[in-house]
């Protein structure tokens, strides 16, 4: 598997204004994503993993350092469309990034931006409601819809675009965890099916145990890195880093550490529930 | 308030519905120059016997169209009695400084019957043309105008997104009064400055979210590359079929009508 993004000593700082004061977000940040990954980006507020996701398709540009899509440098304004073609984001808020009326014609949006032919355009749109499983809605109002439905609908608008990468930028943190579910679901649907690369940013560790790789950010830098299964039965760590683990996961730490011998690498529910049933047939 | 309908449409699938938004509003755009070039009753005829075709074939309820007029009744009545009573000529019918004027019943007459076609003509369009679709017919007329600068596709991309936030925002102005009124507000007693006074904590809060969301707007717009091309294609396409040619035909007709009884009635 080839790199898609590559971030090379990543430095964003702002100005307050009135008071002069630097704030410095991210701190000589390098990472990878490899083509084809699902890699989720924990942290709690102000780490800075926004920021990170933001420099990917070049809503940011770094202060210094580089960061690469594709190869192509996010700091050069003349490659700006192309690296946003390729790599499409999600924001948080489903009804503050939709254009229409209707929800194919928001879907519409974006290759009608790029000048995509009439016929061409009719198919992403179909292809991309089908993707995220909202065919049935395509001439529904978007204020109708759900939450969970409207962000769908937003993932739809960014498929259209065809992109080799989706930033999820909290997707879900507006959503009620029915809708969640239906996020995660569809995001793990198209990076396994369809081979996009997906670059979540969450604060919800059971969203970021789907992901093939974490990388957890504290006060701009990276604090930890690695498969959830590695992350997080570092559970002293983790709550150092004001993150909680998974319960499962927590549950498995705090048997351990009671000195049962318990696999504390469970992810999930089930997982845990067989290695308890492991424990109590092996005494 | 989560339905509230936008305009007036009111929907269907009749030929009048379905006609190209671009001859609804070039038909429409006739229409009132016709209206305005009618210079005898009979006129009136013609114009009588084109809105009530129109409005058989779009199978509105006749009463829904003749609502429209109610709210500018008192427009209407007023311009009925000032030309009657004020309009020089030889005199019917006095009592004190009031006279009626034969001239001036006839030009009330004119004037009311004038300003009765031009609204019930007008809300046509409105009736049976959705928003959407009067936007894209917008832009599509204005297109040309493009090339000399004329920010037709902003007009109508401002206009888009202006009906889909009405929505959200009416949505959010509910929230916020129930916020306020939670928190003792009342909106609803005391003189009309004390009760404009208390709209004040519900518009600041609506208009800061409504800047907040316009800038997160135009950021989500840019990331999906607005503006990276000025050959914006469109998912919609706008074919002139027969209809519409049948639709402009009888426009042509009707203007030719009424100039003739302009110049053979007056």
């Amino acid at each position: 598997m080839d790199t898609i993004i590559k971030a090379e000593n990543l430095c964003f700082e702002y100005k307050n204004e009135e008071s002069g004061e630097v704030t410095k977000v991210l701190k000589n940040v390098s990472a990878e994503v490899k083509r084809g990954e699902f890699l989720a980006i924990l942290g709690h507020n102000g780490s800075g993993k926004s920021t990170l996701a933001k420099h990917i398709n070049a809503v940011l540009t770094p202060n210094s350092g580089k960061m690469y899509v594709n190869g192509l440098d996010t700091s050069d304004e003349g490659k700006l469309f192309d690296i946003r073609k390729t790599a499409g984001m999600v924001f948080q808020n489903p009804d503050n990034q939709m254009v229409a009326n209707i929800v194919e014609d928001d879907v519409a949006f974006a290759p009608e931006n790029l000048g995509v032919p009439r016929e061409e355009i009719r198919r992403r749109v179909d292809s991309a409601l089908a993707a995220v499983n909202m065919s049935a809605f395509a001439k529904h109002a978007p204020h109708m819809l759900s939450g969970g439905q409207k962000q769908r609908v937003a993932i739809a608008g960014v498929l259209a675009m065809e992109p080799e990468v989706i930033i999820l930028d909290e997707p879900t943190a507006m959503l009620d965890p029915g809708g969640r579910q239906e996020i995660i679901d569809t995001v793990r649907h198209l990076n396994r099916e369809r081979g996009i690369t997906v670059v979540l940013i969450t604060h919800y560790m059971d969203e970021a145990a789907q992901a093939d790789r974490i990388i957890v950010m504290n006060d701009g830098e990276i604090a930890m890195e690695g498969t959830p299964s590695e992350i997080f039965p570092q559970v002293e760590k983790l709550r150092s880093l004001g993150l909680d683990t998974p319960q499962a996961t927590e549950l498995a730490y705090e048997l351990n550490r009671d000195g049962f011998n318990i696999n504390t690498e469970v992810l999930s529910v089930d997982k845990c529930a067989e290695e308890i049933l492991r424990l109590w047939s092996v005494r | 308030m989560k339905d509230i309908t936008l305009g007036q449409y009111f929907p269907g699938e009749t030929v009048i519905h379905r006609l190209d938004p671009r001859t609804k509003i070039l038909v429409m755009l006739a229409y009132v120059v016709i209206t305005f070039c009618i210079k005898s009753f009979w006129g009136y005829l013609v114009l009588a016997a084109f809105i009530v075709t129109c409005v058989a074939m779009s199978k509105i309820p006749p009463m829904f169209v003749i609502k429209g007029l109610k709210t500018i009744m008192i427009f209407i009545v007023i311009t009925g009695l000032f030309n009657l009573f004020l309009t020089s000529g030889e005199v019917i019918w006095q009592w004190g400084i009031l006279k009626i004027t034969r001239e001036g019943v006839r030009f009330a007459a004119f004037m009311v019957l004038r300003l009765v076609f031009l609204i019930v003509g007008t809300s046509l369009l409105t009736l049976t043309t959705s928003p959407i679709a009067l936007t894209d017919g917008l832009e599509r007329l204005l297109g040309p105008l493009a090339k000399i600068g004329f920010p037709a596709h902003e007009l109508a991309m401002m206009m888009s997104i202006a009906l889909r936030f009405i929505p959200t925002l009416m949505e959010e102005t509910d929230k916020i009064m129930k916020a306020q009124a939670a928190r003792g507000a009342d909106f609803e007693s005391g003189s009309l400055v004390h009760r404009a006074k208390a709209m004040i904590p519900i518009l600041v809060p609506l208009f800061i979210s409504a800047f907040r969301r316009a800038d997160e707007l135009a950021t989500a717009m840019e990331c999906r590359c607005y503006g990276v091309t000025s050959e914006r294609t469109s998912l919609h396409r706008l074919k002139m079929e027969r209809r519409d040619a049948f639709a402009g035909l009888s426009v042509i007709v009707m203007f030719v009508a009424v100039i003739l009884i302009n110049i053979y009635f007056d």
